[in-house]
């Protein structure tokens, strides 16, 4: 189902060095459009580095190093011209723990839309908030309580009000990083859910260490094992027939 | 099922063996911190009560009251000149200032003693310079500026407070032996007896001491010594203190942790700035003589330069306490401001800068305190210099708080510093309890929770 949409995002050949350590050794994927694409793979397999790569987040990492050409919508987000806040506006992402900032659930969401100057008023920015809330499913929860702090939320809760944060920014691609690993099994299917939605709009990239989660949510799975791209296709071919050995050792529970 | 050779039961038994020996190790490690708070609280409470019974007496200094007749006879004195029409400035002042002269030329020690024999009339047989020790010298001034800003009261009486000399204080309230032969007494028999005999009638009584808050630094007339001078320096440089040292110190931080570059450069600076904390006040001394006042020629003994010595000195107090604050502030927040495409300028100022404020604001105000109460690298720039005049400027010569406790310590008639020592030390102890409270209140305040 993914095969005649566009592609949005796209990694050549990408290495990630810690040092002298390589992290990622040559990792080749697509993003295609409304698509949920998973990043799966045991511990240290550079999944989430791969993923903090696409929004340069590692660029605030000291000692990090990237090799090879990521594009969004064409452009090398690498390539000097390519300002890393502009990038984050259009890639935003989603963290392993919610880090609501200790404001209000108001502020929490129209912070991105405010420091871009997306709102030419109040009532614009209103209006963006609530969106931004509704879409995370969030807004029937919280629109008694704006004004409270967004810390004073559920783990789940928070989460949401992270995604929302991010939505808020109108992004095209969102990075989501183990974002239910922290939460508990309802939390997490009311964010697997959300998942599903939020793909009819925006390119999700998520990195999960759960394979159920993976095949729940996502249209094709990536397989990274050693710093590398095993193998990468629809996620019900990864799970039922998978063509590369270690990608079944891992998905029959072999190691991991 | 045991693991390994033992039985059950032969673990448990050895397990049981062992907790005895951990227990007594744990027990002792308590008592030996428990005792050691002890004896800290103990010393402290042995501080602060020998300093209070010793300083707080000088808070209260014998002082006159008495009816001073401004007797014409004695202040002979022109009518004050008035600038007539046609007069140059040039001219009336100088005629101002003859006349101003002619005030000073005034005995006015005759009207003090006057007035003391008026109140206790058998003083008139004393000998005059017998009566005239009983107040201190400075008070004369009193009078005069009195007279010199309005003539008009020469020929009236007025009752005014006057300070008992120190050594009248010193034997009045018992802080000297007083079964001592004559020859070792500072006052003679004549006026030992007139002291006692006005402090019964009540002429003379224990009041609350203005002059100790008041007055600049006297040597002349000891009893009117105070601390306005050393108060007013102290806080000149507290100011220069907080708005040099705080502001660079906290930028300087923000830079260091949050935009420069990790290399050898930035270690090299690092390992600087610890050092520099460590290195002993005095060589600040030494470095602010000879950059501020020989290379800048800035003169000595001001508080300008003794606040740009302090800044200096608390300068790296406040970079280490700046980035262990920014430290401190998770990570997470940092993402998720970079995360929706916050600037890292966004990010500082918006995010972290928030959440460190209150570890800033306690770091810099220890960092004030502890210049505050810094005398060593003062001495070095001239400020242990004696001053009588209370500084309206940080340009002008002053004397500082810490510095003013070390000379009253040294000053000869014992009898009566000891007790102004410990409440010029009691006055310096209240100034850092109240800015540390300001800390605290400053911390509560902006402590968020995230």
């Amino acid at each position: 189902m993914s095969t005649n949409k566009t592609v949005r995002m796209s990694a050549n050949d990408v290495r990630v060095f810690y040092g002298d350590k390589e992290a990622i050794k040559g990792v080749s994927v697509d993003i295609m459009e409304n698509e949920v694409i998973a990043f799966i793979g045991p511990s240290g397999c550079g999944k989430s580095t791969f993923l903090r790569c696409l929004n340069r987040m590692n660029d605030t990492i000291e000692g990090c190093r990237v090799e090879g050409e990521i594009t969004l919508d064409g452009n090398n987000i690498y390539d000097s011209r390519m300002d890393p806040v502009l990038l984050r506006a259009r890639v935003g992402m989603v963290f392993q723990r919610p880090n609501p900032f200790p404001k209000s659930i108001y502020e929490n969401v129209a912070y991105g839309p405010r420091i871009h100057g997306l709102a030419s008023s109040k009532r614009d920015l209103d209006e963006i908030v609530e969106v931004s809330l509704s879409k995370a499913g969030l807004w029937d929860e919280v629109k008694d309580r704006l004004m409270e702090p967004g810390t004073g939320l559920s783990g789940g809760q928070q989460q949401r009000l992270c995604i929302a944060r991010t939505i808020a920014v109108s992004p095209e691609v969102i990075l989501m990083d183990e974002p239910c690993s922290a939460l508990d099994p309802i939390a997490t299917a009311t964010v697997e859910e959300l998942i599903e939605e939020l793909s009819s709009q925006f390119s999700i990239a998520i990195v999960t260490h759960s394979m159920q989660q993976a095949a729940r949510v996502s249209n094709r799975t990536a397989y990274f094992h050693l710093g590398k791209l095993i193998e990468v296709g629809d996620t019900d071919e990864v799970f039922t027939k998978p063509k590369n050995e270690l990608t079944e050792a891992y998905i029959t529970g072999r190691f991991g | 099922m045991p693991i390994g050779r033992l039985s059950s039961a032969e673990v448990e038994a050895r397990v049981v063996r062992s907790l005895k020996k951990r227990h007594i190790k744990e027990k002792a490690f308590r008592a030996v911190g428990l005792s050691g708070v002890v004896t800290g609280l103990v010393l402290v409470l042995i501080l602060f009560t020998s300093i209070l019974s010793r300083g707080l007496p000088a808070f209260w200094q014998a002082t006159f009251e008495l009816d001073v007749y401004f007797n014409p006879e004695i202040i002979r004195i022109d009518p004050r000149p008035t600038q007539t029409s046609g007069e140059s400035s040039g001219d009336f002042r100088e005629r101002e200032l003859a006349w101003l002269t002619q005030v000073n030329m005034v005995n006015w020690n005759r009207l003090l003693e006057d007035s003391v024999i008026a109140a206790a009339p058998e003083a008139a047989a004393m000998a005059r310079r017998d009566v005239r020790r009983l107040i201190t010298s400075g008070e004369r001034f009193q009078l005069r500026e009195m007279v010199a800003e309005n003539p008009s009261i020469i020929g009236e009486t007025r009752r005014l407070r006057l300070l008992a000399d120190a050594n009248v204080d010193v034997w009045l309230r018992g802080n000297i032996d007083r079964s001592l032969p004559d020859a070792q007494q500072q006052l003679s028999r004549a006026t030992r007896d007139l002291a006692d005999k006005l402090f019964e009638e009540g002429i003379i009584k224990i009041r609350f001491s203005q002059a100790l808050f008041m007055n600049p630094d006297s040597r002349s007339s000891l009893a009117s010594a105070g601390l306005a001078g050393a108060f007013v320096g102290s806080l000149f440089m507290m100011l220069i203190v907080m708005f040099l040292a705080v502001p660079v110190g906290v930028a300087s931080a923000i830079y260091l942790e949050e935009f420069a570059p990790k290399n050898k450069l930035t270690d090299l600076i690092e390992v600087n700035i610890n050092n520099l904390a460590a290195v002993p006040s005095i060589v600040f001394g030494l470095l602010g003589a000879a950059i501020f006042i020989n290379t800048f020629n800035l003169p000595m003994s001001t508080p300008i330069v003794g606040g740009l010595v302090l800044s200096l000195m608390t300068l790296p107090t406040v970079i280490i306490a700046t980035r262990s604050a920014l430290k401190a502030v998770p990570p997470s927040i940092r993402q998720a401001a970079l995360g929706v495409g916050a600037s890292r300028v966004q990010t500082v100022f918006g995010h972290v800068l928030p959440l460190a404020i209150p570890g800033i604001l306690t770091g810099a105000i220890l960092g004030v305190a502890q210049a505050l109460g810094e005398t060593a690298p003062l001495l070095l720039i001239g400020m242990n210099a004696f001053v009588t005049n209370i500084a309206s400027t940080p340009f002008e010569q002053s004397a500082a708080l810490p510095v003013q406790i070390y000379l009253w310590q040294g000053n000869e008639l014992r009898n009566f510093f000891e007790a102004r020592t410990s409440a010029a030390i009691i006055v310096l102890l209240a100034l850092m309890i109240s800015l540390n409270a300001f800390a605290i209140w400053l911390r509560k305040k902006f402590e968020r929770r995230w």
